[in-house]
């Protein structure tokens, strides 16, 4: 490809493959049966989400499923399968979704193929017993984009995860795909391009939120003789798969971004540094790369003008911290992932010290849409500090579990229970989790804060890359606390002492505390250590690690008062102060409990006498609680 | 583990791929991901070779292998089973469940059973939360667990 009229060109001709997607027919007309073939008339696309958990629910077996039914009935020519990335709606996958109709199947196994083939692509009937129970209404099929989880909803980031085939850099062209490149390459100078980036407001997705136009602006003014751009893909939090999904889904996107970046800040070569924990992510940027190269989006002289950019792929290998910028880039040098002391910031000294721009994958997807709709339409989503939307990763007690993107603003309230769709079983929210292993935890009162970086973070929590857990009733604030607390003590790199030693410190106090050691003298004790850490560690990692301890302290300080002084664990999860105990009232004298007590701790007569157990010898392995069939054990 | 890594086919693949990587700006990482992958662990001996080949200073590069959860020194198990540990599986009772295949394996946690059959690990959240909890043997993934799932899972190795 040598110009812009060669990309409309290759545009044009790709628009057809995706037609069927653009606009959405609605399924309820009742299609006319003609006899044979595809009955309804008409072609359809078959969607399959490849995603991570789409694939770990085993979604290549429906597609080798619907790959031989489709040979069966020789619909090869009218139907198109096509594997895309992530839906967002993981606790629903595998997912199916076809297309013109935009009908949603969830939860689809083998034996579901042959019926959707049979039924809604060869007679036009939507199989509405396999559809997402959300995807219907009354008898009404509901598509995709009206679906309750997808409704608050704006795609901005993932506006091609789920849509496209993330292998086939033609459906990335055919929706405006490397348009922005072409724009800024040939109708706009480095210092507009940056200054487009200032304006639209745009912070870093990584979870510092620090304005990326001003990061720009800092690598280009560096000095230097060569400069790099990279991406950190290296995203570690827990329950967090915001840029793996990215990768996963749209990964042109991501080269496009760096390519326009390069010639913002002044590079010609771009690193992506990604976990080698997600490799459908690395096998998708790759195929990425290879192709933009081979249309000419990547090399020498792209778009025919002098700039030229080449990208190439760096893989962690299983440290948390080399998320944190300097420890990446010493990791890309092919050293220890240990973090340098700032300043000199990786703008002035990054990779092989040279002026380095390090963004987000999030931040990065962005960055196409900035440039061809302008900093004006971007800075109009959001609120006043926080433009734009945020991708989070929604997972743990909830109903829709999965991946979203929400304007900036929203709720937490609206996010949980409207897109989340509440919490399973009956069971009362308590807690939710943002930022991972550097954020806190946020308690009920506080569901009606409207989500952005500030708030965040004068509620004790932080944006972070985006991962979102939230807690119900049964969980206890103290464990989740020491959980984060084990992570970040495994994976303080050791280089500075309040990290290494201090984190260590409060995770044997807390698991003190879990085991009915703790004393009132202790809380006290984490908060001024959790303070010290955080005002003296050398990087993010230690700066944010006391904080899942700070705010459960601040809001759960009476979950921790029952621990120590009450010695009980609330929510009856810290095995240490658990005691299972027979309800005299209700036990039946059935005897079933003795029988099952692996030690024989239970005590009683069968028919006679109300079974006791005795605490001393019990191990608390919970059997005579699952085994009693009138709920006549409880814990506490 | 009688088997023998140290085959002169394994040490021809690792120069194959030093040869490859040699003019790279920061060639030891991609090296190590690929001995890695060539011996299923780092030991000296291969450290050895890749710090004559690359001028790198052997203490140098077994910090680098130590440092990173994904290098191994040691060979690892036939099957090494993965209990994700990542927040969301946390919370919907993944502990117990790596309690359970730890009794059922008699393998610790970070170790290799005494037959080299299973190498048991806490992992780093895989991100398939929407599965949690969430246990991988080897490329199989296992998700939406129970603990009366385990037995039946284990016995298929």
């Amino acid at each position: 490809m040598k110009s812009i009229q060669d990309l409309d060109r290759i545009r044009q001709k790709s628009l057809e493959k995706v037609n069927l997607r653009r606009n959405v027919e609605d399924a309820n007309v009742e299609a006319e049966a003609s006899g044979e073939g595809l009955t309804d008339g008409k072609p359809k696309d078959v969607l399959v989400c490849g995603g991570t958990g789409c694939t770990s629910s085993g979604c290549q077996k429906i597609i080798n499923k619907m790959e031989i039914q489709l040979e069966k009935h020789q619909l090869k020519k009218e139907v198109k399968l096509i594997k895309t990335g992530c839906f967002g709606l993981c606790e629903a996958g595998p997912i199916v979704i076809v297309h013109p109709e935009g009908a949603f199947y969830s939860r689809i196994k083998e034996k579901d193929v042959e019926e959707i083939v049979e039924e809604h692509l060869l007679k036009g009937k939507v199989v509405t017993h396999l559809l997402f129970k959300g995807a219907i209404d009354g008898d009404q099929v509901k598509p995709i984009d009206e679906v309750d989880f997808y409704k608050k909803q704006q795609r901005v980031a993932l506006r091609n995860c789920g849509l496209i085939s993330p292998e086939d850099i033609e459906e990335y062209i055919a929706f405006d795909g490397y348009k922005a490149l072409s724009k800024v390459l040939t109708e706009m100078t480095p210092e507009e391009a940056i200054d487009e980036v200032k304006k639209s407001g745009l912070r870093g997705r990584g979870g510092g939120g620090f304005p990326t136009g001003l990061k720009w602006e800092f690598t280009a003014k560096a000095e230097g003789d060569q400069k790099y751009v990279a991406c950190n893909a290296d995203e570690g939090d827990p329950g967090a798969f915001m840029d793996r999904s990215v990768l996963e889904g749209d990964p042109h996107a991501i080269v496009e971004a760096m390519a326009i970046a390069g010639y913002a800040v002044g590079a010609d070569m771009g690193y992506v540094y990604i976990r080698a924990e997600y490799p459908i992510a690395v096998a998708r940027l790759q195929i990425a790369i290879e192709d933009a190269r081979k249309f000419g989006l990547l090399g020498k002289s792209i778009f025919g003008t002098d700039f030229n950019f080449d990208m190439e792929i760096r893989l962690g290998a299983g440290a948390f911290v080399c998320g944190e910028e300097t420890a990446l880039i010493n990791s890309i040098e092919g050293k220890r992932g240990m973090p340098r002391p700032r300043p000199p910031f990786p703008a002035h000294k990054g990779i092989w010290d040279k002026p380095t721009l390090l963004n987000n994958v999030e931040t990065y997807a962005n960055i196409p849409q900035i440039i061809l709709n302008g900093a004006e339409w971007y800075s109009s989503i959001g609120t006043e500090k926080s433009k734009g939307t945020k991708v989070f990763a929604l997972g743990g007690k909830i109903n829709n579990t999965g991946l979203l993107e929400i304007p900036m603003g929203t709720t937490l309230r609206e996010v949980i229970y409207e897109v989340g769709g509440g919490i399973p079983n009956g069971k009362a929210f308590k807690a939710v989790q943002t930022g991972g292993p550097s954020g806190g935890c946020i308690p009920a009162d506080h569901l009606d804060a409207a989500i952005d970086y500030d708030n965040l973070i004068s509620l004790g929590s932080m944006m972070g890359s985006g991962g979102m857990i939230v807690m119900d009733e049964d969980n206890c604030m103290v464990d989740i606390a020491r959980f984060f607390l084990d992570f970040t003590v495994d994976e303080s790199c050791g280089k500075c002492t309040p990290c290494r030693e201090g984190t260590k410190r409060m995770l044997e106090i807390l698991e003190r505390i879990t085991e009915g050691e703790g004393e009132e003298a202790d809380l006290n004790k984490l908060e001024s250590l959790a303070k010290t850490i955080k005002n003296t560690s050398l990087c993010g990692l230690g700066q944010t690690a006391p904080n899942p301890v700070l705010s459960t302290l601040h809001y759960f300080r009476h979950e921790y008062e029952a621990h120590v002084k009450d010695k009980k664990c609330p929510a009856g999860v810290c095995q240490g102060l658990l005691q299972y105990l027979v309800i005299p009232e209700a036990c039946k004298k059935c005897g079933i409990c003795a029988n099952k007590c692996p030690v024989n701790c239970i005590d009683g007569v069968k028919g006679k006498e109300v079974y006791v157990i005795r605490q001393a010898d019990c191990i608390k392995c919970g059997a005579c609680m699952a085994a009693c069939p009138f709920k006549a054990i409880k814990k506490g | 583990m009688a088997k023998n890594l140290f085959t002169e086919e394994n040490f021809s693949r690792l120069d194959e791929v030093i040869a490859a990587n040699k003019e790279t700006k920061g060639a030891l990482m991609p090296v190590l991901h690929e001995a890695q992958r060539i011996f299923g662990c780092i030991p000296l001996e291969v450290q050895k070779v890749i710090s004559e080949s690359l001028k790198i200073p052997i203490s140098e590069i077994y910090g680098v292998v130590t440092f990173y959860s994904q290098f191994t020194l040691e060979p690892r198990g036939e099957f090494v089973i993965g209990v994700c540990m990542g927040t969301a599986c946390y919370v919907r009772g993944a502990q117990p469940i790596l309690d359970k295949i730890s009794q059922l394996t008699n393998t610790k946690v970070g170790k290799t059973s005494e037959d080299g059959k299973f190498t048991l690990e806490a992992t780093r959240c895989i991100g398939a939360c929407g599965l949690a909890p969430v246990i991988t043997v080897n490329e199989d993934v296992y998700g939406r667990l129970e603990l009366k799932d385990i037995p039946a899972i284990i016995e298929k190795y």
